[in-house]
């Protein structure tokens, strides 16, 4: 046994060397991008790095920006290790948050110990429902996923626009003038604020949302690395012959990651919603936490604890960017330096993938033989 | 006189093996010359050197005496050297007479001259005695036939130098014999042949010399008369093997899977189960023969749940599991080896442990109310690495780090433990060392000894006669012919493999008669 812990730490260093390793020449690279803009990189860096970490109040500001992007993240990861890519975390998403605001509006009347489970269990719904559309379409019909979900996002934002502007409006269900966003959640929705409960994070809009987050990457974590469940999504996502060999369903295990990859987007917007905005506003573009998610996802490797990480330092950029952007940087050598991590660890994707192929190769007879040539 | 071919101290190394260790080679004017090895001994890769598919990463290679440097296969081809894949590369809707003048056809200004295309191809399959139809589609005609078709092309071009990889895989033994007879008369005519093959029945039968490779190391060449296939068996492997099967008589107990005009189609939605019935009974291995693309790997994956069949009957142990599920299938008692173990039998990224309960990993103690026991796991892949002699590290590598053997080894083991009451094996020893087929064909009887049903699928004849307590032949998605085992011969199973017919063939051939039923 302990040989087996030993190497699960081998393998967990393994996997994580090289992003730590493209972090690095990221922000190496970067500081030739903030040495052309006439700028001194230290200053640069020292700006996103006390921006972000320096005060309780700082670093609850990151902490609530890595808040989503953890949910996100683990939504990508999660559909990815059963071979799926879910394009669709921003739909998800705001789903979450327009399921999250209708249900803190009918059970509004509900004590908050009752009403918050029930609004993050809504949100968490309607982006596994959402995200259950193109699980179901790939599981029966062989649609990809990529294009449903991409379909979706429009289709999501447009609908809540919709709700936002209808039946959601204040002027609808309370009498109001009409308004750009929906009714406003009760206090009795409301996650509560990190500095009512611990004063120290001061004037950070964190509230408990991230207990929540780092939660569910554990949760996620147990379901794919210690439930039947799990085995059989992660078999699926690997080589679904095999797994359809081994009696598991493909399409079932499908719908099932589809679900929960949704429901976890859900849960971003459903967290953002009764911890920050409390409402949510018409918009003529989602957020982008979706998005973002994808590169989370990508750089913790898809591993739910990876993805903490990973979330965490997209949550120190976002929140530094600003402090930068006073000592005069400008504020596109973040999106440099994320830039550049992600196409460092997407290449090192595309680097294990050429083992694979040569291994693939040595397979096969002639085919590959000629193919050296 | 000079060598026809001599290749000296050939190197050639990939990224993490040394497929060719300082291999030397030489071919003599008018041989048969077997190159023997097992599969990844570095045989292909030897020859695909010679033919300028891969440049050496050092040695010497002369062509008659004289140093050459071969930079792609139409270097190879000028110097007269042809060679036949594997598998072949044929175009499939072009007729035999395209396909032969492919890549030098005849011209006529600037367009195709067809006409002469076809009687180029007539006078050489004339003049070599290699009989082709010039109009037929590659796809109409036997595999057989399409192996000619290579051969020509290669004659075609002006090879003088004929190497064949592995050609005896894909025919039935009736063609393998037309194939030793053509190559007897290519080397009447002063060509001279390089045959690729881990067969040792064809070594004897077909060689004048034979080189052994091991491990992308020479071994030794020897003079047929000089060696025997134990001999050579020793020398391929390394160590003495058993080739021989000990099996003891048993009386079969009752009939356990029953299969009734089974039909089926491909994935193409064209029919290839066209009416296919036979029982397995315990304690008997019943096997399945035939040329690859008869049905077969269709045939298994519809009793396996892996392939909806659209009509008939099957049975096990007087359950319907006709349209079953895999999961159930499982259930009721049946293990599976797949043909294909690294896309079916294998989830290459998990670890072994996680790879040794596929298809249990909902039985307790494995997992119980959804949540797995990863000890109980490791504890049971363990003891099943132990008792299988799986060649690992530990249970915690990735399937994908084992070698094929070992890889087909852990299925197995993974089958067996579960006490299956039906074991279907197809082609469980194909790729694997012979050391462990020896080890693979040890549990198939041990099976049947306890009273198990096993139904074994296999393209290797050999395996077959070897194993089986029953042959049914499978012809064009029906068995056309139900053999004892012990009565078998190659020829009658050749003929019934070709879509023949005993009785017909037993009257024309005098004397045959009554030889079966
Ligand atoms: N293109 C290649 N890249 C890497 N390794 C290869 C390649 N081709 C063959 N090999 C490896 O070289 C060894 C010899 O292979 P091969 O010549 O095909 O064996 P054989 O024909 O004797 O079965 C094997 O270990 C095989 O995996
Ligand atoms: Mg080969």
């Amino acid at each position: 046994m302990e040989k087996t812990t030993e190497s699960r730490w081998a393998q967990l260093w393994d996997n994580f060397k090289f992003p730590l390793l493209s972090i690095f020449l990221a922000f190496l690279i970067g500081s030739i991008f903030i040495i052309l803009t006439g700028n001194n990189p230290f200053v640069a860096y020292y700006a996103l790095i006390s921006g972000s970490m320096f005060g309780m109040s700082r670093i609850g500001e990151t902490l609530l920006k890595t808040t989503p992007l953890i949910f996100t993240g683990l939504s990508i990861a999660f559909a990815f290790r059963c071979g799926l890519f879910n394009i669709g975390a921003e739909g998800q998403f705001v789903i979450g948050t327009l399921f999250t605001v209708t249900a803190g509006y009918i059970f509004r009347d509900l004590p908050a110990p009752l009403l918050i489970p029930i609004i993050l269990t809504a949100g968490a719904l309607g982006g596994g429902l959402w995200a259950a559309i193109p699980g179901v379409l790939k599981a029966k019909l062989g649609v990809h996923e990529v294009i449903v979900t991409i379909m979706l996002n429009y289709t999501a934002l447009f609908l809540t626009n919709f709700f936002i502007r209808t039946s959601l409006n204040p002027s609808t269900l309370q009498g109001d003038v009409q308004k750009a966003h929906s009714v406003i959640l009760g206090e009795n929705a409301r996650l509560s604020n990190m500095s009512d409960l611990m004063p120290i994070f001061g004037s950070s809009s964190l509230h408990t949302g991230i207990f929540i987050a780092v939660a569910a990457a554990f949760v996620m974590w147990f379901l794919l690395y210690k439930t039947t469940m799990g085995y059989e999504i992660r078999s699926v996502g690997s080589n679904p012959f095999a797994s359809e060999y081994g009696g598991i369903s493909i399409s079932k295990n499908i719908i099932k990651a589809m679900f929960i990859s949704g429901m976890l987007s859900g849960l971003a917007g459903a967290t953002l919603v009764s911890g920050l905005t409390f409402k949510i506003d018409q918009a003529p573009a989602s957020a982008g936490y979706g998005f973002t998610g994808i590169a989370v996802a990508l750089v913790g490797k898809n591993h739910p604890l990876g993805v903490l990480a990973s979330a965490l330092l997209f949550g120190i950029l976002a929140n530094g960017e600003r402090k930068m952007q006073i000592a005069g940087i400008p504020k596109e050598v973040v999106g440099i330096i994320q830039g550049i991590i992600i196409i460092f660890i997407a290449g090192e994707a595309i680097l294990q993938y050429f083992p694979d192929l040569k291994k693939k190769f040595r397979r096969k007879g002639p085919k590959t033989e000629v193919a050296e040539k | 006189m000079p060598h026809v071919v001599e290749m000296k101290k050939i190197t050639k190394k990939f990224p993490n093996v040394i497929a060719n260790d300082e291999v030397d080679f030489t071919l003599e004017q008018g041989e048969i010359h077997v190159l023997l090895g097992e599969n990844g001994a570095g045989k292909t890769t030897l020859m695909n050197q010679l033919y300028g598919l891969y440049t050496p990463t050092s040695g010497e290679i002369y062509i008659h005496g004289k140093k050459v440097d071969i930079k792609d296969p139409n270097v190879a081809i000028g110097y007269g050297i042809g060679m036949v894949h594997q598998h072949f590369m044929l175009v499939e809707p072009f007729t035999v007479a395209e396909n032969i003048i492919l890549g030098s056809e005849p011209k006529k200004g600037i367009r195709l001259d067809i006409e002469k295309a076809r009687a180029d191809v007539r006078e050489i399959s004339n003049l070599y005695g290699l009989q082709v139809d010039p109009d037929a589609v590659i796809h109409d005609i036997t595999v057989g036939m399409q192996q000619r078709v290579e051969i020509l092309k290669a004659l075609y071009r002006g090879a003088e130098i004929l190497i064949l990889d592995e050609p005896t895989a894909v025919l039935t033994p009736q063609e393998i014999e037309e194939l030793g007879i053509i190559m007897h008369r290519l080397t009447d005519q002063g060509k001279s042949i390089i045959l690729i093959t881990h067969k040792l029945k064809e070594v004897m039968a077909l060689s004048d010399r034979v080189t052994v490779i091991r491990r992308g190391k020479n071994v030794e060449t020897l003079v047929n008369e000089n060696t025997s296939v134990d001999q050579l068996a020793e020398l391929m492997v390394g160590r003495k093997v058993n080739l021989e099967v000990d099996k003891m008589p048993r009386e079969p107990g009752e009939v356990l899977l029953e299969v009734e005009n089974l039909k089926c189609h491909n994935n193409r939605k064209v029919p290839v189960l066209k009416g296919c019935s036979f029982n397995v009974r315990a304690g008997e291995i019943l096997a399945i023969a035939g040329v690859d693309g008869n049905g077969q790997t269709e045939l298994v994956e519809v009793l396996t749940g892996l392939r909806k069949p659209e009509s008939g009957s099957i049975r096990f142990a007087g359950n319907n599991i006709f349209k079953a599920h895999t999961k159930d299938i499982i259930e009721e008692g049946i293990s599976h080896i797949p043909e294909d173990r690294q896309k079916r039998g294998l989830v290459m990224s998990h670890t072994l442990a996680e790879n040794s309960i596929l298809g249990s990993h909902k039985k307790e103690p494995f997992s119980k109310n959804g949540i797995m026991n990863y000890p109980k796991i490791h504890e049971y892949s363990r003891g099943l690495i132990a008792e299988f002699d799986v060649r690992t590290p530990s249970e915690n590598v990735a399937a994908s780090a084992l070698s094929g053997g070992n890889q087909q080894k852990l299925i197995v083991a993974r089958e067996l433990m579960r006490d299956p009451m039906m074991l279907i094996a197809s082609q469980p020893t194909r790729g694997v060392d012979v050391g462990a087929i020896e080890f693979i064909h040890k549990r198939l009887v041990e099976q049947r000894d306890h009273g198990k049903a096993v139904l074994l699928v296999s393209l290797e004849l050999d395996e077959v006669m070897a194993l089986a307590d029953r042959i049914a032949v499978i012809y064009d998605g029906a068995i056309v012919g139900l053999v004892e085992g012990s009565k078998a011969t190659e020829r009658e199973l050749g003929i019934l493999m070709a879509g023949g017919s005993l009785n017909k063939t037993a009257e024309d051939k005098e004397g045959d008669h009554g030889k079966n039923n």
